[in-house]
Parts: C-alpha cells; structure tokens; sequence
C-alpha cells in the first residue's frame, strides 16, 4: 500500500492521528503528492466506505469580527461534552479555517487558531488553518477534499471561512449544513439581507443576543425576511458567549436537526460533481469547457457517472473525457 | 511674578522674569525594581532608599501580574523572574517590612490584578498600625495598553474596566492620596507609537476611564437597567452624548458647556476623580518633540477637564505624569551608548518646567542583554541625581516660553492629536477601538523597523558607526560566573511554590472558603463595588492565583486581538521609490518572495512557520513583527499570539504542519521554557526546526543550541528581512531542497 492509501486506510478505521498527515498531503501542489492524495481519497470515497461518510461537514462563515471564533469555541466545547469530562463520550471535530490570503506576496497570517480555545491534550479535536490560496473568494482545492476525507474519522468536519458572499456559495458546495453568522448592529444584516443569498444559509446565528434590543430586532427582520423567501425552515438562533452563555444548545440542535432533515447522499453527490466541475473550470478554463460540450453537457454526463466515485476521480475522469 | 526675594537677587531689584525665587524641589526618583522573592526584594528596596532614592517602585513577576500563583502551569519558568512574586498578604508584607508605610510614596506595575494588589498592600500597611487613608502611591491599573502593547490582562475588556473603576471610586473615597491609575502611554511608544498615536491613545483611554467610573459613581446605587452587561462588549455603557459630538467639543468650541455631559452623579466627585487621573509616559531620544508631545499632553488634559466633565478647579486640571524612559531604542550592539540615550530622554521630561514630570524612573544602560544588576539601576538613579542636583534645569521658569519652534510644533501634534481621538470615537471609544488602534501600531512599528533596516533613521553603533573596540563593560559575558546581567536562582521558584503550598496549608481554610465565596458572589452583582471583598479576602489570606480564579469563573477568560491580521500588507513595490538605501531593502524583501516561491514549489506547499510566544510575557511586539514580515515575505504563518503552555506549542505545530517554529521570549524564562517546549514537540512527534528570538544573554546561546534550537535571534538582529531568510533557508535545508541564497 502506498503512502496515501495507507493514510486513507487510517482514516477509514476512524484514526485521528492520520489527520496532520493527511492535510499536509492533500494540500501539496507537488505531483507525485497530487498522486498519492488521489489514492487516500479513493480510500475513502463512499465505494471504499460503502456509503458516505458518517462525520457532518458543517460550514461555518460570517464577516469578520461576527464572533466566529468566539461560538466556534462554545460550540467545540459543547460537542466535546464539557472540558473536565476526559471520558471520550464527546463527539471528534475537525475544524479546518480558512483565511484569505495577502494577494501581494502571496503569504498569509493565520490568526484564528489562536481565538480557539481548546485543551491541547485533547486528542479528539484537530484544528488546521489554511490559507485560501491563489482562488479568490474560494475554498481551495485541498480544503474540500480534506473536508471530505476527514468526514470519514471525525465525527464533525467544520469548515470556516470569512466573508459575506462568494463564501457562502463555496462553502455550501461541499458542507451538509450551512451556519452563516450576522452580528446584530453591525450592518452585517442589512448586507446580508441586500446580498440575495438569503438561500445559502441552512441556520442564521445572530451572535451578541446579550445586546438585547439590537440582536432581538436583527433577528425578528432575519426570520421576516426568510419567510417572505418561503423558506421557513431556517432556524434564526441567538447566542450569546459571554458568561453565561446561551444559544449554543439550541444551535446544536438546530444544526444536528438540519442534518436529520435532510439527504445526505443526495446534497454530498451534488457537492461531489459540482466540486470536481469547479476545479476543472479553474484547471481547464472556459476552453476546457467547450471541449465537454459546455457547462450543460457536463453537468448532464457527470450526472450519469457511478454515484460512489470520489470527488477527484470525477475530476480524473472529466480530464479524461476532455482529452479524448 | 511677586513673591520674597531670595539671597538670589540682589537688594532693591525687581525679581527676574528668567529666575526662579527658589530652587524647585526635584521630582520624585524612583528605580523599578523587584526580583526573586519578598525578603529578597525588601532588602533591594532598603539599600535603593539609602542611596537616595525618594519612592518606590514595585516589579512584580509575571504570574503576579496575571493573577496565577507559583505553582500554575503557567507560571512555569517566570516565578521571580521580572519581579517579585507576591502571592498574599505575608508576601506583601515581607515586601514592606521595616520601611514605614504611612511616609513612603509607592508605585505598582499592576494592571489586571491591581484591585488585589492594592487590597494586599491596605493590609499590610494595617498589619503596620497605619490606617488606608495615610497611604501614597500610584497602581497602575489601565488595562487597555494591556490590551494594546503588554498582554498581561486576566479578564475581558468590560469587567476589566468595571474593576479599575471600582478602585477609583474606592480610593477617592477611603485612600485619597492614592493616585489609583496611571495612564499609559508608555507602551504604546514602547510598542511602536507615534508621538501623534501616543498623545490620541492615551487621552482616549482617559475618557473611557472618566467615562466608565462617571457612570459607576453616578447611577449607583440603582445602576443602569442591565447593569454593567447591558453593552459587555463595549466595556462601558453609551450615554445620549454621540462621542462624535464630544469630540468636536474637545476641538476647543469654548462656547459650548459641557454640564450636559453630567447628566448624573455629583459634579464635584467627578472633579475629584479627574483630579487623581495621572498618566505614565515614555520620552524617546527625539527629546525636542518629546518634550513638545507632554506640553500638548498636558494643554489636552486640561482641555478635556473643562470642557467634558466641567472641572474648573487649576489645580485639579494640571497634567500629573510619572515617566520611565524608552527602552524600545535601547540597543544590544554598544549598550554603553544607552547611557547617553537615557540622559538625553531624562532630559525631554524635565528640562521645562511647565510640563516636568512628576516621579522619574530610569531603564537600565543594559536592558537589551537581560535583567539589569543592583548597580547598573544604581547607575541610572545617579543620572537623575546628577540631573537635579548638579545641573541648573530646576532653577529657572519654563525655558520654552515664547519659543516659535516649541510652539509650532505643539500645534502640529495637538491637530494631529485631535484628528486621531476622532477617529478612536468614530470607533466607539478606547475600549471598542482596541482592534483598530492594535492595527494602527503593528503599522507604525513595522514602519519604524522599515527606516532602521533602510538606514532612514540611524541607530549609532547597529545600522551607522558599527565597529567598535571590545569593551570592558561586557567583556566577562563569556564568564558564566559574572555574566554582567542579573540572573535569577532558578531554586526561587521551587522555593515559591514550597511557600505558597505551606502558607495555604497553615491558614484558616474556612475562612478563605468563605472571603472567595463573598468575592464571587459581589462579582455577579454589576452594581456591587469590588474592593471591599476584595479586601477581605486578602485579609482572610487568600492568594493572587485563588482570587483571580474566582473572577474568571464569574468574568470569563478572554485573548486580546493580536492586530497582526488586520496589519496592511508590505509597502507597494514602486520602482520609481527611493528609499535612504535606494530601494535595498524592498529589493531585499522581493528577491526573498521569489525564493519562497521556488521553495514553496519544490517541497509542494507554501512554507508554514508558526510564530508564538511560551509564557506569561505579553510584550508580543517582536513576534508580531516577525509574524508580519514573515506573511509579506510569502510565508504561511500561524500566528499563536501569548501565554501558551508547551503542550499547546506542541499540539499547533503537529496539526498545522508547519515547516518551522518560532518562539519569542523576552522575560528570561527561555531556559526553562524553550526546553520544555523542545520535549513537548518531540513527544508528539514533530521534528520541525525551532528558531528562538528575543532577550538572551550571550552565554545562554550555547545551551539553547545544545538542547536543539537550530538559531537564536537577539535584539542585535535588527534585520528582519535578513532573519527571515535564514528560516526560509533552514526549512529548505531541512526539506532536502537547497533553496538558492
């Protein structure tokens, strides 16, 4: 077995010490990394699984300074079982945060980390922070596919990444549950609401319900205006983080609820073949396109493909077919 | 003038307008000091008061300072390091002993825990015979440079300032000789500050204080509806005045009256408050602006006196300052050529007699190499001596009078001054402005560092004037026997922990139980005055560590902005820019992005550093600039920020992959820490390179190398750029790509 596989295998037998590995691995530009990545991933892909993968992606995105860190950490600790119980009855997380990079150098500080409180010794929590690379506004080749391959150790996968925007519509193509966070009083909610994507969000989080009026009136004009898009059942949650907390239960359960609600298989098949589109798009270009026929016949032929093929062998096999 | 005449001036003539009648007194000469342990410290403080010294001025040890006791994780490697541990009263009052309470005059370094500070020293001086209103000095107790520049805070921002407020209000009323906050703009230079961003900062903090006990001592005993959490993050409460609106007041509209603003509260108590504000300022070694910056501190204070909370009294209007000198320019490379520096700058604080400091400490010639020795802050004493006593600077009126050049450029600072509290408004006030105003000095740092590597502004002996004879003062470094710095017993700190183990074994157990649960109990009441539980658990013998505990459990814990996200990128690459070096150092930069490129493609990812600082020591300016330079340079980088255990050095490095670790340690503790982290990374299996940067004594070089540190960084390595490119290099090496130099 080859180096990728066998990290695949790990991961598969639910090994969370096989997660640093991993994401060094899937986020290598070097080609023989891109050729062992695609071997873990086949290690993982629901044919390897026989079926999908058990851990819930959640997306998590929202402007800077909406207390993202903040909640990540309540909700880290909530999903873990309070910080003093070792017993493991607490669910594993990965947590993969996505920061913008600086545009001019290239490089990028990756703060957020440090926003997270969590107990170092805890070996069922895995925290990466990845810099959003050369794609603007987009989620990196390797953050989705380490969503993914993580899903099948971990018990949750969250995704966070910043912005109002173009980073909900990437988060949503590989997340099962979409968190967006507005802070009330900010002018976060009336962008939000003039942003038209009203549809991302599978749960709104109005963070800051301590200031009382402000959060509650930001949260009454949220649900109005879901209604009014007929989509009723997004839940609009307040937390707040400061001592003492509240919402994060109640977010729990709204995110865990959204997830029973809906189909899995059929929301992770969608993000598969969109995804392994999307990269081809970057790799291959509007000329690549119009070699498969365009976006249309793409989307149709990947729509006929074996539904348990992972999202690069997609990608693998749309190369294939462009060249052909 | 009127006034005697004095054996100055001779019969029948008129008194001199460029004489003083008299002599001035000399301000108050201070030496911050304080080491290993209480008896240790007390014997210092006896000896510094012997040699002339006319206050106190109290160091306390970092886990003092952040509310843990000797035998915490965190304190590990820092107790007795950068100051004495003080644990609870028998501590304190070791610390005091023999030195009568009710005549000396004492300034505490404390901030996050200075309510508990204060507590312990009203007991000791109880324990002395001499009742709390007897007592003189100075907490320093201003937590939003905490927040800014020194990361020793404890609790987040709202009750953080609900404390401070709560000492104010206690020590008007039960110890008014009490100066019960200082102000800082010290750090804010120390961190890189212009004197523009100085003077803003620092007035702005003032109104947030002024503001927050306004409201303290105005709606108690009801309190606002909601209390003190009714705007948690703002730290204090907004009142119907926009802070636009009382800006514009500040610009000096003399029409405009202010008694709006007191809407509540008793004028005159607010006047009282205003009275015991003072601050604590750095002078730097451009002592002609310096000195203009405290004249336009001073013309502002009283501006916003007047004007914002309507005081009238003079005298309670006049700009009281303490000042410490400038350490940021202090250099490793020729320290001797600090002496120099620390006179001229001890200069800028008292040379005109209109904005003349009030108490005086100097830093030591040798800061830059490690704690400085009884007698290199002996030296530093004898400048001040020299200038009060032997020079002619106390004998005239204000020298500036009049000056064209002195008036100009107090205008300059006082608009650009304006402009900046302006905008800290526009952001809410001080404590909502943290994350901007933290941005605006890792810029301003950054750029200052930006004119040293370029040669811009010369640094004598490191970037002009380099080569020196070997000189006698250092010349011993290499004899680990008389390193010429002071070092810790590293025994003190099992010694504090022993201590502090036995004196919590042998004190009334319920009784503490009881005090904790008092404290724990006011805390959740908003409207509750902190200080007098504080007080009695003090009394009852609780420790610093048992009673910041209890307010973490009610006040949550928090991790102050690092600012280095929001730090704007490098400088455009103009190629028409001419720089004093003709572009080299930007040239410099991008020859090295070029390299992390062509190694990022070779090894397949970008190279990930992560930068953090082990310990208790806040002073994150270094980090921060490394961390910057290191992103602008192309790198990836996981910015830790402060106060973090081995373990959590160890657990980011693993699960973030990174190529290289860098550790910054600036309080002495890197002999117990950087091992400590060293171990911790190899038991989790990460043989990533460790580089460690900060203040490190010559002769402790050898011994990081041996326990695995692949390069050790001090303050003689001004060259970030230069720095950077030797990690690059290293992960290269390391990665079995030899990145071309």
């Amino acid at each position: 077995m080859t180096g990728g596989a066998q990290l695949g295998a790990r991961l598969r037998e639910r090994d969370l010490s096989a997660a640093p590995a991993t994401l060094n691995l899937l986020e290598s530009t070097a080609p023989a990394d891109r050729e062992q990545a695609r071997a873990l991933l086949r290690e993982v892909s629901p044919a390897a699984l026989g079926g999908e993968a058990l851990g819930h992606i959640i997306g998590v995105t929202g402007p800077p300074g909406a207390g993202k860190s903040t909640l990540l950490s309540a909700l880290l600790g909530a999903w873990r079982g309070t910080p003093h119980d070792a017993g493991g009855q607490g669910r594993t997380v990965a947590m993969l945060a996505v920061d913008p990079s600086s545009r001019r150098s290239g490089g990028s500080l990756l703060g957020d980390r440090a926003r997270i409180e969590f107990d170092p010794a805890d070996r069922g929590v895995f925290i990466r922070s990845t810099a959003a690379g050369e794609r603007l506004g987009g989620l990196a080749w390797g953050t989705r596919a380490a969503a993914q391959a993580l899903a099948a150790a971990f018990d949750v996968v969250v995704v966070e990444t910043v912005g109002v925007g173009q980073a909900e519509t990437e988060v949503a193509e590989v997340a099962d549950t979409v968190a967006v966070i507005v802070q009330p009083g900010s002018g976060d909610v009336l962008q939000f609401l003039k942003s038209g994507i009203m549809e991302i969000p599978d749960v709104l989080v109005v963070t800051k319900a301590d200031l009382g009026q402000v959060a509650l009136s930001a949260r009454r004009d949220l649900s109005a205006a879901l209604r009014s898009l007929g989509r009723r059942s997004t839940q609009v949650i307040a937390v707040s983080s400061l001592p003492p907390a509240s919402g994060v239960d109640e977010l729990m359960q709204a995110i865990a609820d959204h997830r029973a609600r809906i189909d899995i298989p059929a929301r992770r098949l969608r993000a598969r073949r969109g995804g392994a589109l999307t990269d081809f798009i970057v790799e291959h270009g509007e000329r690549g396109l119009r070699a498969l026929g365009g976006r249309r016949a793409a989307e149709g032929w990947l729509a006929e493909q074996d539904p348990k093929l992972d999202e690069a062998a997609l990608l693998k096999a749309l190369e294939e077919r462009m060249t052909r | 003038m009127s006034g005697d005449p004095t054996h100055r001036l001779p019969e029948n003539e008129l008194p001199l307008a460029h004489r003083l009648p008299e002599r001035d007194r000399p301000w108050m000469m201070r030496t911050y000091a304080g080491h290993s342990t209480a008896k240790a410290s007390n014997e210092l403080y006896r000896r510094n008061l012997a040699k002339g010294q006319t206050g106190l001025s109290v160091a306390f040890d970092l886990p003092t300072q952040t509310g843990y006791d000797p035998d915490d994780e965190l304190a590990r490697g820092e107790v007795g390091k950068v100051g004495v541990p003080v644990s609870h009263r028998g501590d304190m009052e070791a610390l005091m002993e023999d030195i009568p309470l009710e005549e000396m005059n004492t300034s505490m370094t404390i901030n996050a825990t200075a309510a508990w500070l204060l507590a312990l020293y009203i007991v000791a001086a109880e324990t002395q015979g001499v009742p709390q209103e007897q007592l003189q000095g100075t907490t320093q107790n201003d937590i939003i440079k905490e927040f800014l520049a020194r990361g020793t805070y404890a609790f987040p921002p709202a009750p953080s300032m609900r404390l401070i407020a709560d000492t104010i209000a206690y020590t008007v009323e039960h110890v008014p000789k009490w100066n019960p906050i200082n102000i800082c703009s010290y750090h804010l230079q120390e961190a890189g500050a212009t004197p523009v961003q100085e003077i803003a900062y620092a007035m702005s903090n003032a109104i947030a204080v002024l503001d927050a006990v306004q409201e303290r001592m105005g709606t108690l005993p009801g309190g606002p509806p909601g209390g003190w959490r009714s705007r948690p993050e703002a730290g204090w409460p907004k009142r119907g005045c926009e802070p636009e609106a009382s800006v514009s007041r500040l610009r000096s509209d003399p029409s405009s009256s202010s008694s709006a603003r007191i809407s509540h509260g008793d004028p005159t108590r607010i006047a009282e408050v205003f009275g015991r504000i003072s601050f604590f300022v750095n002078a730097g070694v451009r002592f002609v602006e310096e000195h203009a910056k405290l004249r336009a501190m001073g013309i502002l204070w009283e501006e916003l006196g007047r004007e914002r909370y309507g005081v009238e009294d003079p005298k309670l209007l006049r700009l009281r300052y303490g000042v410490q000198v400038n350490s940021l320019g202090l250099t490793e490379a020729q320290p001797e050529n600090n002496v120099q520096r620390i006179v001229l700058e001890a200069l800028a604080v008292t040379i005109g007699r209109d904005a003349r400091a009030r108490a005086i400490q100097l830093p030591a010639w040798n800061e830059a190499l490690g704690l400085p020795r009884p007698w290199d802050q002996q030296w530093s004493l004898r400048i001040q001596q020299v200038l009060a006593y032997e020079t002619d600077i106390l004998e005239y009126p204000d020298i500036f009078e009049g000056s064209k050049v002195m008036e100009g450029l107090v205008a300059e600072l006082l608009e650009g001054a304006r402009a900046e509290m302006a905008v800290v408004a526009e952001h809410g006030g001080a404590v909502e402005a943290v994350p901007y105003m933290k941005a605006a000095l890792v810029d301003s740092h950054r750029e200052r560092l930006r004119r040293i590597e370029s040669g811009e502004q010369v640094v004598v002996g490191q970037n002009r004037f380099a080569e020196s004879e070997e000189s006698p003062l250092t010349a011993d470094k290499s004899d680990p026997a008389r390193p010429g710095i002071l070092v810790v017993d590293p025994a003190v700190e099992a010694q504090q922990i022993e201590a502090v183990r036995r004196w919590r074994a042998e004190r009334d157990q319920a009784t503490v139980d009881a005090a904790l649960a008092e404290l724990a109990r006011a805390a959740q009441v908003p409207d509750e005055n902190l200080m007098a539980s504080t007080i009695a658990a003090a009394r009852a013998g609780a420790t610093t560590g048992e009673w910041a505990r209890t307010l973490r459990e009610v006040f949550g814990s928090y991790r102050a902005p690092t600012g280095v996200g929001e730090a704007s990128g490098a400088p455009a690459q103009d190629p028409d820019a001419r720089d004093a070096d003709g572009g080299a150092a930007a040239r410099e930069l991008a020859q090295l992005r070029e390299q992390v490129a062509a190694l990022a493609e070779r090894i397949g990812r970008r190279p990930k550093i992560l930068v953090g600082k082990p310990g208790l020591d806040g002073h994150s300016n270094g980090a921060e600039q490394i961390a910057v330079r290191a992103r602008d340079a192309g790198m990836d980088v996981v910015y830790e920020g402060i106060r973090l255990t081995p373990a959590q050095i160890a657990a980011s490095a693993l699960q973030e992959g990174v190529h290289v670790i860098g550790l910054s340690i600036l309080s002495g503790s890197h002999r117990e820490l950087i091992p400590a982290v060293i171990e911790a990374l190899q038991e989790v299996g990460v043989t990533a390179p460790v580089v460690v940067g900060g203040i490190i004594p010559e002769q402790d070089v050898a011994p990081l190398r041996q326990a695995g540190v692949a390069a050790v960084y001090t303050p003689k390595d001004f060259d970030l750029t230069r720095i950077i490119a030797d990690i690059v290099e290293l992960v290269g090496e390391r990665n079995g790509a030899v990145a071309t130099v």
